[in-house]
């Protein structure tokens, strides 16, 4: 319906093909995008506010206006910031010198306490720890009893004396359950407590009651992943109330994006400690911050994707060979060339595999054969400098001796020598045409999945003889397809 | 506020019936009028029956579908003697919903301010930006100045946008048991709200069965089961630990028109949107009951601090189990709810109970103007 932020951060860049500098103007039409992107992934509004300053005064500097990809840039930046906040402060669990540790679990009703407390216990137990869970949500019907069935799946002891539904105090529980724990010697205590409303007096003033009785090493805040716009006067009251140590985000495994995880880092400056990612009890994982930076803008992982390209590439020899492919001196030895570059980045499927909606190319992907690219480089390699320099000269011994010389057959090299002169051909007009291809990347490479895709249309369905082209090409022909933004590795501009 | 009987000791309905004329309502068409007046009538049915028995000891269908008709000449008078209105408590419901102007000044010029004060209450920037526009077309024509004015606009607007007239539920088909099947995602509140609708219809006078189909989460059973202790109703559990969920929803409806009751409210395990399998499993729980009964409403139930996913629940919901109406629980927190209205005007599903605590009675009917002077306060 939407549409998502790399599909309209492609509209957003379109005019800017054939710019080369972002101007402020520019950089406020991707930033409004972003904070689209980001209110509909549930970023609090002044948390967006915040942050969209922060970026824009960054992105304004010079790091942006040297880049190759401007517009890319930007996007790394807003990644980067994403990042920031939500891993600023990463940290493990901490544990008590003297145990028991004491962790206390809080928060709203129904943001998955109960459940988390016995994914807790587990990951605990399975590190050697001895855990026991604590029932203080007196509250809710059936809820000792919940936490009861849990520590039994899990294996996990419950001190559970008072049976709920109402009654009960949860302070006086919550301290004998300290003393229980010292006595039986458990490392570990965790303490269920019930939902509450961040607004609701007297039971923050409960919680913190609790908090001061057991005098826990830890207190969770747990919050539900799709959680919209109030994360922040929930974050707030809790750490307010309360007073939290850390975060965890439930219900991960749910297709929200999350944007919840930044309006509660930012405003409570508490680490995410843990996500939970699904009904079973291992579905439990320690939180990754690059990842929710993705996931809340909805960009796949085309970032890490920018970035191992930029670290492979230097953008100064990406600019001459965009030059030399104007100008018509585009030559096999620049080919080879660009094939180590993507070679350093990683396999291509992996490369692949990182865009956008790449997950619906998995069939597509499962067709490159990296072993194709193997064979081009042996042929390439096989030739003299000259013969790379000027194809031309290669004659019928010449095309012979590099069969032998690269273990393929005269047919192949002969393909490849058909194939490059095309590609030459069209990266030629593609480049005139002031076409960007690729950020990061050497621009020859970048269109060649367009062209070839083109050209594949005009053949039914023949496949390239380039191993790398026909490679493109197996992209090239599904990516603009199913998503627009995998047409121009994402971004495009 | 609804309808009930006075005298609370009331009977269980022994007749079933056939037919039910709807335009008879003696009192205003409120959302629940529909269901209660079934009560009553039977409920008076019910009285003329015993009538009838001491006079010439008939007790068949036909008598008593004879027996209706004549009880219907009586009915308005009879009504007004049984009839009380029973108000919910409605405090909650405006007080439930916090003002969004708390801390803006709202005017003309500052209606930039209005957009980003809609968005903190979750109606999602396209939504908001809409109804930005459109306070400010409605303005302009109008020729308001002061924040008064705006504030009446607004209020105007929104309870012109949430307004409509289906919001009652749908309980008056005449084939009894009517099926209320409740869905929605983990820890929204389901089964709380079983409980208090239960409870309101069991207050009102009638037979209510809960169908604990929530067969996965651990204690779910006993969570409904203390609900159905409190609320007087029956309750049809799993009888071996992890059953399959369709099966104990097929038990309950046979179990439900066995024992005659007027209401069967099924309870489903919570189940993200994005699990294909569970989804499925919910569209097999409600073919399942089809086999016996017409459900009357699929009531998919969102937490109201819920951001914009919950359209995509909506969405997801509605496309397996053909949701008839939401219920928006916790509001009486600080959030707003407010992505009801692109739900509302997307997917054309009305927003019917709203559920604003955890105490038996904390629940309400959705009603637009409430709602609407809610969110922007007093003038």
């Amino acid at each position: 319906m939407f549409g998502n932020l790399s599909e309209r951060l492609v509209e957003t860049f379109k005019n800017l093909r054939s710019k080369g500098k972002l101007t402020a103007a520019d950089i406020d039409a991707t930033l409004r995008e972003i904070r689209r992107a980001l209110l509909e992934a549930d970023v609090a509004l002044e948390v967006v506010k915040n942050f969209i300053a922060a970026v824009r005064e960054r992105a304004l500097g010079d790091e942006v206006s040297k880049a190759l990809n401007p517009a890319q840039q930007v996007v790394q930046i807003v990644q980067e910031e994403l990042v920031a906040i939500l891993g600023g402060e990463q940290r493990r669990l901490s544990f008590a010198k003297n145990p028991p540790t004491v962790i206390m679990l809080a928060g709203l009703q129904g943001s998955g306490k109960t459940t988390l407390a016995g994914k807790l216990a587990k990951w605990l137990k399975d590190q050697g720890q001895t855990p026991i869970l604590v029932a203080c949500d007196l509250q809710r019907p059936n809820a000792v009893n919940q936490l009861q069935v849990i520590g039994e799946r899990v294996g996990v002891p419950v001190f559970a004396p008072e049976a709920g539904n109402g009654v009960g105090n949860p302070v006086t529980v919550a301290k004998d359950a300290i003393k229980h724990a010292k006595q039986k010697q458990f490392s570990v205590v965790i303490v269920d407590t019930a939902g509450r409303l961040g607004i609701d007096e007297e039971l923050m003033k409960q919680a913190n009651d609790i908090r001061k009785a057991t005098d826990p090493d830890e207190v969770l805040f747990v919050i539900d992943s799709m959680i919209g716009q109030d994360a922040v006067n929930v974050a707030k009251a809790f750490e307010e109330g309360v007073g939290i140590t850390g975060v965890v985000l439930t219900k991960l495994d749910g297709d929200a994006r999350g944007g919840a995880a930044l309006s509660v880092a930012q405003v409570t400056g508490k680490p995410i400690i843990f996500a939970s990612t699904g009904e079973g009890m291992e579905a439990f994982e320690p939180f990754y911050p690059d990842r929710m930076a993705s996931r809340i803008l909805d960009m796949g992982d085309i970032l890490t994707l920018i970035e191992q390209a930029q670290k492979s590439f230097d953008e100064d020899q990406a600019r001459e060979m965009a030059e030399k492919m104007a100008k018509d001196a585009f030559t096999l030895e620049d080919f080879l060339d660009q094939m180590q570059q993507l070679r350093k980045m990683g396999s291509i499927k992996n490369m692949l595999a990182m865009m956008p909606g790449a997950n619906k190319l998995k069939n597509q992907l499962e067709n490159i054969d990296e072993k194709e690219i193997d064979h081009t480089e042996a042929i390439i390699r096989s030739m003299t400098i000259k013969e790379r320099k000027d194809p031309k000269i290669l004659n019928g011994s010449r095309r012979l001796r590099i069969a032998k010389g690269s273990g393929m057959t005269v047919t192949d090299v002969n393909s490849l020598v058909n194939r490059f002169e095309q590609a030459a051909k069209m990266m030629k007009t593609m480049s005139r045409g002031g076409n960007p291809g690729i950020p990061g990347m050497p621009t020859g490479l970048a269109p060649m999945g367009r062209p070839q895709a083109k050209k594949a249309k005009g053949k039914k369905g023949s496949k390239s003889g380039n191993p790398a082209k026909r490679a493109a090409e197996a992209a090239g022909i599904e990516l603009p397809k199913t998503d627009k933004g995998g047409s121009a590795f994402g971004l495009g501009g | 506020m609804f309808w009930r009987k006075k005298d609370k000791s009331v009977n269980e309905p022994i007749v079933e019936i056939q037919e039910r004329p709807k335009e008879q309502h003696p009192i205003e068409p409120v959302a629940v009028v529909e269901v209660q007046d079934a009560v009553t009538e039977q409920a008076i049915i019910q009285d003329e029956l015993v009538l009838a028995q001491a006079e010439d000891e008939v007790e068949t269908y036909e008598s008593a579908a004879i027996t209706a008709k004549d009880v219907e000449v009586h009915e308005v008078e009879i009504a007004q003697v049984e009839l009380e209105p029973v108000v919910l408590p409605k405090r909650s419901l405006t007080k439930g919903i916090r003002s969004l102007f708390s801390r803006i000044k709202f005017d003309l010029e500052n209606l930039e301010e209005l957009e980003s004060v809609l968005i903190q209450a979750d109606f999602g920037v396209d939504a908001s930006e809409a109804i930005v526009a459109e306070v400010k077309s409605r303005a302009k024509k109008s020729g308001a100045e002061t924040e008064a004015d705006l504030r009446l606009i607004l209020t105007g607007l929104l309870t012109e946008k949430f307004g409509r007239d289906d919001r009652a539920l749908k309980l008056d088909s005449g084939i009894q048991p009517y099926v209320i099947l409740v869905v929605g995602v983990n820890g929204a509140g389901k089964t709380t709200t079983i409980g208090k609708l239960a409870n309101w219809l069991t207050q009102g006078g009638a037979k209510v069965t809960l169908g604990a189909a929530d067969t996965f989460r651990a204690a779910a059973v006993e969570q409904l089961e203390t609900w159905a202790t409190r609320s007087n109703s029956e309750i049809v559990k799993p009888t071996i630990e992890g059953q399959d969920p369709a099966s104990v929803a097929f038990e309950s409806a046979e179990r439900a028109i066995a024992s005659q009751s007027d209401v069967l409210i099924i309870d489903t395990a919570g189940r993200l949107q994005n699990k294909q399998g569970l989804m499925d499993e919910l569209g097999k729980i409600r073919r399942v009951i089809e086999k016996n009964l017409a459900i009357s409403e699929v009531l998919l139930v969102l937490d109201a601090t819920t951001g914009q996913n919950a359209l995509a629940q909506a969405k997801a919901f509605t496309e397996v189990a053909n949701v008839t109406g939401i219920v928006l629980t916790k509001l009486d927190g600080t959030a707003k709810g407010g992505i009801v209205y692109s739900i509302q005007e997307q997917l054309d599903i009305p927003v019917k109970l709203v559920g604003i605590g955890e105490g038996i009675d904390d629940f309400g009917f959705f009603d637009a103007s409430e709602f609407a002077i809610g969110l922007v306060g007093e003038s």
